[in-house]
C-alpha cells in the first residue's frame, strides 16, 4: 500500500524493517509451538525415553502407535469414551447455543418491547459472574433434580451463552435490514416465516460463528464436569485426561502413565486444531464483528 | 432508525387493515424468540445465582442442621485471611500478566495490519491455534515443560553444567502461570485487534500517506487512537478471566503441592470449601465476595479511563 513510489533508498531501509519484523513474529512463532512440539515428540517415545532423551526431539525408539494402543486400552478404553463424550457435549451445547442465541439476538435487534433494556443488561452482566458462583449452586440443585452425574448436568447449563447473543445481535444489526423485514410484512409474511425464510439465510456466518465458539468453550470446558460429574463413563477428555495426570504425577506406579498422557493430549487437541483451520474465515469473520461493534 | 421503522409499521397497518393479526403476531413475536433463551438463563444463570445468595446467609452447625445467620459468612470472609492472600495474588497475577499479553498482541495486530511483514496469514493463524488447546492440556503441556525431571529446560541446563532453572518454587510459580496464561490468550486478542484496525476506513490510510507518515507512525497516531475502546474491553474482560484463575494452578498442584494451596486462589478456594470440606454456605459467601471484588474493580477501572478520555 504505502510502499509504492517511494525512492530506492527507501525501500531498501523498508526490506530490512520487514525482515526484522518477521524475524520478529518468527520468534514468537517458536515460543508458540514449543509446547506443540513437545507433545508431538513425546508422543513417540517410551516412558524411559520420556525422561532420559531431550524432550523437544525424538528419540531413536519410535514408540508412538504403541503410545495410541496403551492409550486407548487404559482403563478398560476409557479414553475413546471421553472423546466421544467430549465430541457429543461439545456438539449438542454448539448446537443448542446457536440456536438459542441467534433467536434471541433476533429478537433484540429487530423488536421493541417491553423490558428489552433491562433483559439485555442482565445478559451483558452475566459475563461478570465468577464460574464457582454459579456452578457450586449448580450442583446442589442438579443433585435435588436427580441430574447430577448425567450428560444434561454439563450440556444444559452451557446452553446459556451471553456472548452468543450479544454477538448476534451485533451481527443482525447490520446484516438484516430492516426495510427487508418490513417488505417480508407488507407481502403478509407472518413473523416467523419472515425469520425462518428471509432473515436467517443473512444470519448464517455469524451463526456459525456462534456454534465454533460454543463447541469450543464446552470442548474445553473442565471446572463444570469436574464439578457435576462422578463416574468416569461420563467424563470429557479434559476430566480424564486431568486425572490420569494426577495419578501420573502422584507416583506410586501412576508414573508410567506419563506418556499415555501425552498421547491423550496429542489426540484431544489434533481435531480441534485441524477443525479451526478449516473454518477460519468463520471466526474470523465473528471475532471481527464483535470488535467492531464494542 | 426507530423512527422509520415505527413510520414504516402505520404505513403497513393502515394500508392494510384487515391484517390486525399480524400486528399482534409482531407484539408477540419477540418473546416468542427470546423465550428458550430466557428459561435457560432463569433456569441455569437466574435461578442458581438467588439460590447461592441464599445459601451464602445459612450456616451448617454441628447440631440442629442448618440455621439463618445473615451476613455472618461474609463478616467472616471479609476477615478472612486466606481469601485476601489469593485476592491479592491475582492481582499480582494480573498486573504481570495482562499487560505483557495485551501489549504483545496489540504489537502483533499492527504489525500484520501495516503488510510489512512476509507471511501474514500464516503467522496470524497459527497465534491463534493455542486458544483451541484446552486450558487443561495447556496446562498440563507446561507442566511437562516446567518439570526439573522431563522438561528441556531443566534438560539443556544440566547437559551445560548450569543450575537447574526451577519455574516451580514460591518466588516463580506466578510468572510462570503466567505464561501459560499469555500462550493461550495472546493470539486471540491479536485477533480482536487485528479485526479493529482492518474496520478502519480506507481514507484515513490515504490521507496520511500523503503526509508522508511512515507505516509505523501510521499505526502509532492513526490508528492505535481509534481502536482505544477495543483495547478497553479486552482489558475489562482480561481482569474478570485473572480473577476467576482456577484451571492453570489447579492442575499444577500436581508437581507443585508445596508452593499451591487449597487457598492459592479464590476459585481454587471456594471449590475446596464446598467439595473437600461441604462448607456450601461459605464457598457461596466467598464466590459473591469475589464476584463484588471483581465488579468494583472492573467499576473502577471504566471509571478511570472514561475520566481520562474525556479530559
Amino acid at each position: 500500500m504505502a510502499i509504492v513510489g517511494r525512492s530506492g533508498a527507501t525501500s531498501a531501509s523498508f526490506r530490512r524493517s520487514r525482515w526484522l519484523l518477521t524475524g520478529v513474529l518468527a520468534l514468537y512463532f517458536i515460543y508458540t509451538f514449543i509446547p506443540l512440539f513437545y507433545v508431538i515428540a513425546a508422543s513417540t517415545k517410551t516412558n524411559p525415553d520420556l525422561f532420559s532423551t531431550f524432550g523437544l526431539w525424538f528419540s531413536s525408539d519410535f514408540h508412538l502407535f504403541e503410545n495410541l494402543r496403551d492409550l486407548f486400552a487404559q482403563d478398560r478404553g476409557a479414553f475413546s469414551r471421553w472423546l466421544g463424550n467430549s465430541f457429543f457435549y461439545a456438539l449438542c451445547a454448539g448446537v443448542g447455543a446457536a440456536l438459542v442465541s441467534t433467536l434471541a439476538g433476533y429478537a433484540f435487534s429487530k423488536y421493541d418491547f417491553a423490558g428489552k433494556r433491562f433483559t439485555y443488561a442482565l445478559v451483558l452482566g452475566a459475563v461478570m459472574i465468577p464460574q464457582t458462583a454459579l456452578v457450586i449452586p449448580l450442583f446442589l440443585l442438579l443433585s435435588n433434580i436427580k441430574l447430577l452425574d448425567t450428560p444434561w448436568a454439563v450440556i444444559l447449563p452451557q446452553l446459556v451463552f451471553p456472548q452468543g447473543v450479544f454477538l448476534m445481535r451485533a451481527y443482525i444489526d447490520d446484516a438484516v435490514s430492516n426495510e427487508l423485514i418490513d417488505a417480508g410484512r407488507v407481502d403478509g409474511a407472518g413473523e416467523l416465516r419472515i425469520f425462518s425464510s428471509i432473515a436467517f439465510r443473512l444470519m448464517t456466518p455469524a451463526v456459525s460463528t456462534v456454534f465454533v465458539l460454543a463447541f469450543v468453550a464446552a470442548w474445553n470446558n473442565y471446572f463444570l464436569p469436574l464439578v457435576v460429574l462422578n463416574s468416569s463413563e461420563h467424563f470429557p477428555i479434559t476430566v480424564g485426561l486431568a486425572n490420569w495426570y494426577a495419578s501420573a504425577a502422584g507416583g506410586s506406579g501412576g508414573s508410567l502413565l506419563y506418556t499415555v498422557v501425552m498421547a491423550g493430549s496429542l489426540v484431544s487437541i489434533v481435531p480441534v486444531i485441524v477443525a479451526f483451520l478449516l473454518i477460519q474465515r468463520f471466526w474470523q469473520g465473528g471475532l471481527a464483528t464483535g470488535a467492531v461493534k464494542t | 432508525m426507530q423512527l422509520a421503522e415505527m413510520a414504516a409499521t402505520t404505513a403497513t397497518t393502515g394500508a392494510r387493515p384487515r391484517h390486525s393479526s399480524g400486528t399482534w403476531g409482531r407484539r408477540l413475536a419477540p418473546y416468542l424468540f427470546l423465550l428458550p433463551f430466557l428459561i435457560l438463563f432463569v433456569a441455569f444463570l437466574i435461578v442458581p445465582l438467588l439460590y447461592a445468595l441464599d445459601l451464602s446467609l445459612w450456616k451448617k452447625a454441628l447440631v440442629g442442621g442448618t440455621r439463618f445467620v445473615g451476613i455472618e459468612n461474609y463478616q467472616k470472609a471479609f476477615v478472612d485471611a486466606k481469601f485476601w492472600a489469593g485476592v491479592l495474588t491475582l492481582v499480582k497475577f494480573a498486573l504481570m500478566q495482562i499487560p505483557v499479553m495485551l501489549g504483545l498482541a496489540l504489537l502483533f495486530a499492527l504489525i500484520l495490519d501495516s503488510g510489512v511483514v512476509y507471511l501474514k496469514g500464516f503467522f496470524r493463524v497459527s497465534f491463534f491455534i493455542p486458544y483451541a488447546v484446552p486450558t487443561v492440556i495447556a496446562a498440563l503441556l507446561w507442566g511437562y515443560l516446567y518439570s526439573p525431571v522431563s522438561g528441556p529446560a531443566a534438560q539443556i541446563a544440566t547437559a551445560l553444567g548450569w543450575p537447574k532453572p526451577d519455574f516451580l518454587n514460591p518466588s516463580t510459580i506466578l510468572p510462570s502461570i503466567a505464561n501459560i496464561a499469555t500462550w493461550e490468550y495472546m493470539g486471540y486478542n491479536m485477533i480482536i485487534y487485528f479485526a479493529a484496525l482492518q474496520a478502519i476506513p480506507q481514507d484515513l490510510e490515504e490521507a496520511s500517506t500523503v503526509d508522508g507518515a511512515g507505516a509505523f507512525a501510521h499505526a502509532i497516531y492513526v490508528k492505535l487512537p481509534l481502536i482505544v475502546p477495543t483495547i478497553l474491553v479486552t482489558i475489562i474482560f482480561s481482569i474478570i478471566g485473572s480473577l476467576q484463575l482456577f484451571s492453570e494452578p489447579y492442575l499444577l498442584i500436581n508437581i507443585a503441592r508445596t508452593v499451591i494451596n487449597s487457598s492459592f486462589t479464590p476459585n481454587i478456594y471456594a471449590y475446596t470449601q464446598s467439595f473437600i470440606g461441604q462448607q456450601y454456605n461459605y464457598a457461596a459467601a466467598i464466590s459473591f465476595l469475589l464476584g463484588a471484588v471483581t465488579a468494583v474493580i472492573s467499576y473502577v477501572f471504566m471509571l478511570a479511563t472514561s475520566r481520562r478520555s474525556a479530559r
